[in-house]
């Protein structure tokens, strides 16, 4: 059998090494912890504490404004010192609420909840909403939106994001490795809410372990199983990773629902697993702490709203300096100019770099070699979408399918001449789609 | 925290593969032919070779140096289009030939229209045509001490018969590097090991060639004229090594084919209808000046946009 896959790509240095065989290490915040308003896409959340309440361990400090929207927990019990504009990994400024850790991480009571084979689907639905589960993949899609398509019976697949193509992130793998149960459960939840859906683990070639636990966990499952995808970079992208599953295709403006399906990425599997049974809010999340700049990378659970100093001092800190640190991984990662940043419900890592090769290469003339449209998975031409963003020609680039891009960074990766391609496109879609939000 | 650290939109980490790379794999690649034709022709071939390279750096360099331009000859490119040139020549032109044809080349064909990525022709074909044109018969003398008659191809015009087996091995008359087929194509796969080209363009290239010689040579369904023809001439030095220019041939997948298809036909309509018998490098010159028009053309659909809502989507 052909090994599933899509037509594009690269394949980047996996750096995955680093960290594979790491366990999982929980972490407790010794500072102060930030909550950023907006960690999902859609309207920010709006704080429902003031500055000097007390607030305890998965209690709601912010509350959804609206149907994109999600809710915000305490992961800590402390005291709310403030409200104010914080830096993001991103690079923005956000309205976030700061809580003073005081140590004791008293919780609230946690309700009680009923076994979900007997919940409905507007129960299940309403619980994940309530716990402000997002897709934790990196774009921050309120999951309980995903999960309520406008025709539940087309959903023909619920595909769980096992594949973590990203380069040095190996989160989701540990997640797969020490606690399938968890993944495996959130991907029944989801199932049972679509009569004719079926679940799908998509997982990359590269973690045979992965791939065999899953399968030993899924072989009683007539509604589940494991599919072994090619490893290339970006096999984890939501559109690539339908067309390798299931062999359709969408567009940018279209929804994986189209399709026919759902796609979550396994931290969210996870949280959405713990939202319906045990009615706890999402509060953790796994973070890969990597590179070569680290001294002793790691994977660990963290509380959501603990700087990466924190996580960076527990991983012994740095035996080199770095010259770039990244919020995510190489390929989709925001470069950061401070650590003292809060992770978020969608950090995935942080990876440190002691060579940048975005500096060390200046861009050259285009030479025409065709290795970025043989690379774009969106089939697109970056080199010409490049140039029409260096020459202004906002009409050919939309016409050239510019919207289409999906940022994925492997024209840039593979450019000989070293052209900044990618962030050429970025730019511009950047642009056109703030007008779009004008008009 | 005041360390300097770098900030940049994503990507942040790089393949690795440079304009420079490539550029030396091609030289390499185009070592064997050229390595033939030295041995073929004998050390004169070599230095007119090195003339030409020398000729196109030199030109670049000095270009550069006086129109206060970063200087580019780092990046081989200029390397390749010497080289190029110098195998194109027969081994009995005069020493300035290459020297002429490398400024032209260099000057007017890249230089004057940007530099590299911005010819829109072959700087070394430009060249080999403007002192085709210039010096017909210092460029069409083929006869040394070792070959005396006609280039096989010319005799195959002529209707003579001519030694098929000679012909790919090499040891026949003609331009210093297009003589091997066995050379050429030793080249060509260490190119297509190394993932500097691929068969779309040169297969295209030659199976449409070989078709319109079946169709139109007037020989019908004849072997030995039709490997004559394929391994005869420029065909597959101008299909390994020209015709897969990045900056003259077509960006977009199907245009590579279609490039590849036209030049099969303007070569075979050259070769048997025209009143010389060579016509690899007008056809491939013709074919460049088209590929802005082919990737026009083939613009392809991005991926999910169904075939028919072009326009929908848009709007």
């Amino acid at each position: 059998m052909a090994r599933l896959t899509f037509v594009g790509g690269v394949h980047p240095y996996e750096g995955k090494e680093l960290t594979m065989d790491k366990p999982i290490k929980s972490v407790l915040p010794k500072g102060d912890l930030v909550y950023p308003l907006s960690q999902h896409i859609g309207a920010p959340a709006s704080p429902i504490v003031a500055v000097g309440d007390h607030v305890l361990t998965g209690q709601k400090i912010a509350e959804a404004s609206g149907f994109v929207s999600a809710p915000i927990y305490a992961t800590v019990s402390g005291t709310v010192k403030a409200i104010e504009p914080r830096r993001l990994a991103t690079g923005g400024m956000c309205n976030s609420i700061i809580v003073e850790n005081d140590g004791l991480y008293e919780e609230v009571e946690w309700p009680e909840v009923k076994p979900w084979e007997e919940m409905t689907s507007e129960e299940i639905v309403a619980a994940v909403r309530e716990a402000g589960v997002v897709g934790m993949g990196g774009a921050g899609f309120p999951t309980a939106v995903k999960l309520s398509p406008k025709e539940p019976d087309k959903i023909e697949y619920v595909i769980a994001n096992c594949s973590e193509c990203e380069p040095y992130l190996t989160s989701d793998y540990r997640r797969m490795i020490e606690e399938p149960e968890l993944i495996i459960g959130g991907l029944k939840i989801a199932v049972s809410l679509f009569p004719n859906a079926r679940g799908i683990l998509a997982v990359e070639d590269n973690k045979p372990e992965a791939i065999k636990k899953l399968r030993e966990l899924v072989k009683d499952e007539p509604k589940l199983e494991v599919k072994q995808l090619q490893t290339k970079y970006p096999q984890g992208a939501e559109r690539m990773l339908i067309y390798a599953c299931t062999g359709r295709s969408i567009n940018s403006s279209m929804l994986p629902a189209d399709a026919g399906c759902i796609v979550d990425n396994t931290d969210t599997l996870c949280a959405v697993y713990r939202a319906v049974t045990e009615g706890r809010p999402l509060m953790e999340r796994i973070v890969t702490i990597t590179g070569d700049a680290i001294k002793d990378p790691c994977n660990y659970k963290v509380k959501i709203g603990t700087s990466y100093q924190e996580l960076l001092d527990d991983a012994g800190g740095f035996y080199k300096t770095p010259q770039k640190i990244i919020s995510g991984g190489p390929m989709m990662g925001f470069a950061l100019w401070d650590t003292e940043v809060p992770t978020t419900k969608t950090a995935s890592a942080l990876t440190c770099l002691t060579e940048d090769a975005v500096s060390a290469m200046e861009p050259t003339a285009c030479i025409n070699c065709a290795r970025c449209v043989e690379a774009c998975p969106e089939q697109l031409i970056p080199k010409n979408l490049a140039d029409a963003v260096e020459h202004g020609q906002t009409d050919r680039f939309l016409k050239e399918y510019g919207m289409e891009c999906c940022e994925c960074g492997c024209c840039s990766f593979i450019c000989p001449a070293h052209r900044h391609l990618t962030q050429l496109i970025k730019g511009m879609r950047k642009i056109q789609l703030a007008q779009r939000k004008k008009k | 925290m005041s360390e300097f650290r770098n900030v940049s939109s994503n990507p942040h980490v790089r393949s690795g593969s440079t304009t420079t790379n490539i550029m030396l794999w091609v030289i390499i690649g185009l070592c064997f032919p050229a390595a033939f034709g030295v041995f073929n022709f004998g050390l004169y071939a070599l230095v007119l070779i090195l003339l030409a390279i020398a000729s196109t750096v030199a030109t670049e360099f000095i270009y550069e140096k006086l129109m206060h331009k970063p200087n580019t000859i780092g990046d081989l490119s200029a390397v390749v289009t010497g080289l190029l040139l110098g195998i194109n020549l027969p081994s009995t032109a005069p020493f300035w030939l290459p020297i002429i044809g490398g400024i032209f080349g260099i000057l007017v064909v890249k230089m004057l229209f940007g530099g590299l990525g911005q010819n829109f022709m072959n700087p070394a074909l430009g060249a080999r045509c403007f002192l085709v044109i210039s010096f017909p018969r210092l460029m069409t003398n083929f006869v040394t001490d070792t070959y005396t008659g006609a280039t096989p191809l010319a005799a195959l015009k002529a209707g003579e018969e001519v030694d098929v087996m000679k012909m790919i091995e090499g040891f026949t008359g003609g331009v210093i590097g297009e003589t091997s087929m066995i050379a050429i194509v030793i080249g060509a796969c260490v190119l297509i090991m190394a993932g500097i080209i691929d068969l779309r363009i040169p297969g295209s290239y030659i199976v449409s060639f070989g078709i319109f010689v079946i169709l139109f040579g007037g020989r019908g369904w004849n072997p030995a004229y039709l490997s004559a023809q394929l391994a005869g001439g420029g065909l597959m030095l101008g299909a390994f090594f020209m015709a897969t220019d990045y900056v003259t041939s077509p960006i977009t997948n199907v245009g590579k084919y279609i490039y590849g298809i036209i030049l099969g036909l303007l070569t075979g309509i050259f070769r048997i209808f025209g009143s010389g018998a060579e016509g690899v490098s007008y056809a491939i010159i013709i074919g460049n000046l088209l590929v802005p028009l082919i990737e026009r053309w083939t613009l392809p659909r991005a991926f999910g946009i169904p075939k028919k809502s072009r326009k929908e989507v848009k709007a």
